[in-house]
């Protein structure tokens, strides 16, 4: 227990130092939420759809929780390369603590960005609906955090170098973005794109912490729950095989 | 007194190529034992098998009395090792990489950071507990991953070409300080370098390894006595040719150069 403790703490500690970091990584999400959010706002409006800061505010969220989750699964590559990760392989602790405490530190990392983007559309004019859902919404943001933190652990224990991160970055991260409805209402969409979306795990993260936040829902709050639970369990499963194959 | 490590007709395959071919050896208690070899010999893959990283296609491997592959955490928990890449948490500070290790094997909070304060004194490290390894010179990092791997009170340091890339008064502190820790504690020393002097110097047997197979085992004076050679520098070459053995460069191998760029300027 102490030694999945020890790990993510190194994790927290490690995001809490890079200041810079944490700065450049609000750049992406701050570009969505205002250039898009009102240089859309009006057409959206138009359309009888409301506010688009409203409704896409929540996506942001879940946008800057799934890049800051999955990278620091990826990070692994990192540590692969600057000889840390031996250190912790031939550690006296099984390997699926040392996945563990990587993977949960990962996760509250992304939380923590996810909070800051909170904190950045309440700024931009953001309201939730109801302070109820606040709670719900930070536990949907752990459960996209665990989700694609252990998605990343998976990715970064089978990478053997970075050659191959722009093709998980252009043919796996964005997409999983783009298509999860963080942009767009799910509604009424052509029948190939919507089937894509509901294989998007993240469709579902994003719309549960719209079911919190502003009250609104395409699959209902339950199902965005045991659906990304499930998730999370199969991918932890995967990080974990994925792990302990690792060969230094 | 019994052997700490006993390797009996070990043979690593990797497809094709056989990394180590039928290679026995004893290391008994207390002794300091270097693999000295050319490139690619097999001396890495070696200590891989014997610290659990890699399993051995067949053979009997023996640590400290116990079969790595099928007591892992008992055999981890017995040895210490300086790899031959760095191993540091670079964002961490010196204490905070000491205190990680102490946790991961299980070291109890008041000993752990006893031993730490010790060995970071010991080890010229104390006044810079608080910095982050990144600003450390090449030196400093190699101390503190050598003050590391004593924390757990290993029977067995492991130590991979430990003086790659340090200038020569760091090399001599760091041999003074192994060879004051296996006088004082007994902790026996497995070592491999490309340095022969330093071999000469610390070791109490030496074993040449060429092509997967051990060509020669006994101390140096045996070695140059073997080969009729004036140094051990000789006696090797005696024993293994001149040939150069070029390793292709793998994709790790390249990427290794890309982060040796970057440990320079601090990551991400």
């Amino acid at each position: 227990m102490n030694a999945i403790y020890i790990l993510w703490l190194r994790e927290v500690k490690k995001y809490s130092r890079s200041r810079v970091q944490i700065i450049a990584s609000l750049g992406q999400p701050l570009l969505y939420l205002l250039v898009l959010g009102f240089g859309l706002g009006p057409v959206y409006q138009k359309a009888g759809g409301g506010s688009y800061l409203q409704f896409m505010a929540p996506g942001i969220v879940g946008m800057a929780v799934l890049f800051t989750s999955v990278f620091s699964g990826i990070a692994l590559l990192w540590d692969r390369q600057f000889g840390f990760l031996k250190e912790t392989l031939v550690a006296p602790v099984p390997r699926i603590y040392v996945m563990i405490g990587r993977t949960l530190g990962g996760a509250t990392v992304a939380m923590l960005q996810g909070t800051l983007i909170v904190v950045v559309c309440l700024i931009a004019g953001f309201r939730p609906v109801s302070l109820v859902g606040i709670p719900l919404g930070f536990a949907f943001m752990a459960l996209i955090a665990i989700v694609f933190a252990a998605l990343g652990t998976s990715i970064g224990s089978s990478l053997q170098d970075m050659q191959g991160f722009q093709l998980i970055m252009n043919f796996l991260v964005l997409p999983i973005f783009f298509l999860s409805g963080a942009l767009f209402p799910l509604n009424n969409l052509p029948k190939a794109l919507s089937f894509v979306t509901k294989l998007d795990p993240l469709s579902y993260g994003v719309d549960g912490l719209r079911a919190a936040l502003i009250g609104s829902t395409h699959f209902g709050a339950l199902v965005d729950a045991a659906v990304l639970v499930c998730v999370a369990v199969a991918l932890l499963c995967l990080g974990a095989w994925r792990f302990s194959k690792i060969e230094i | 007194m019994g052997a700490m490590i006993r390797v009996e007709n070990l043979v690593k395959k990797f497809g094709d190529f056989t990394a180590v071919d039928n290679i026995s050896f004893e290391v008994p208690k207390g002794e300091i034992f270097a693999f000295l070899g050319p490139n690619g010999a097999g001396k890495t893959t070696t200590i891989k098998i014997l610290t659990t990283l890699l399993k051995a296609t067949s053979g009997t491997v023996e640590v400290d009395g116990l079969n790595p592959k099928t007591h892992e955490n008992e055999v981890r928990q017995s040895f210490g090792i300086v790899f031959q890449d760095p191993s540091l948490d670079q964002d961490l500070t010196a204490w905070e990489n000491m205190d990680l290790h102490g946790v991961l094997y299980h070291v109890p909070g008041k000993v752990r950071r006893e031993r730490a304060e010790t060995l970071l004194k010991l080890f010229e490290l104390w006044e810079r507990k608080d910095a982050l390894v990144k600003t450390f010179s090449g030196g400093m990092r190699r101390r503190l991953e050598i003050a590391r791997g004593f924390l757990h009170t290993p029977k067995i340091l492991f130590l991979d070409e430990p003086t790659l890339g340090l200038d020569p008064q760091s090399r001599n502190q760091l041999w003074t300080h192994v060879k004051r820790q296996n006088e004082a504690d007994h902790v026996t020393v497995f070592l491999t370098t490309h340095y022969m002097d330093e071999a000469e110097r610390v070791a109490d047997r030496i074993a040449v390894i060429d092509h997967g197979k051990i060509v020669a085992i006994g101390t140096a004076e045996e070695l140059k006595q073997k080969t009729n050679a004036t140094s051990l520098e000789e006696a090797f070459l005696a024993l293994t040719g001149s040939t150069i053995r070029d390793e292709s460069a793998t994709s790790k191998d390249q990427l290794r150069q890309v982060a040796q760029m970057f440990r320079g300027g601090g990551r991400r």
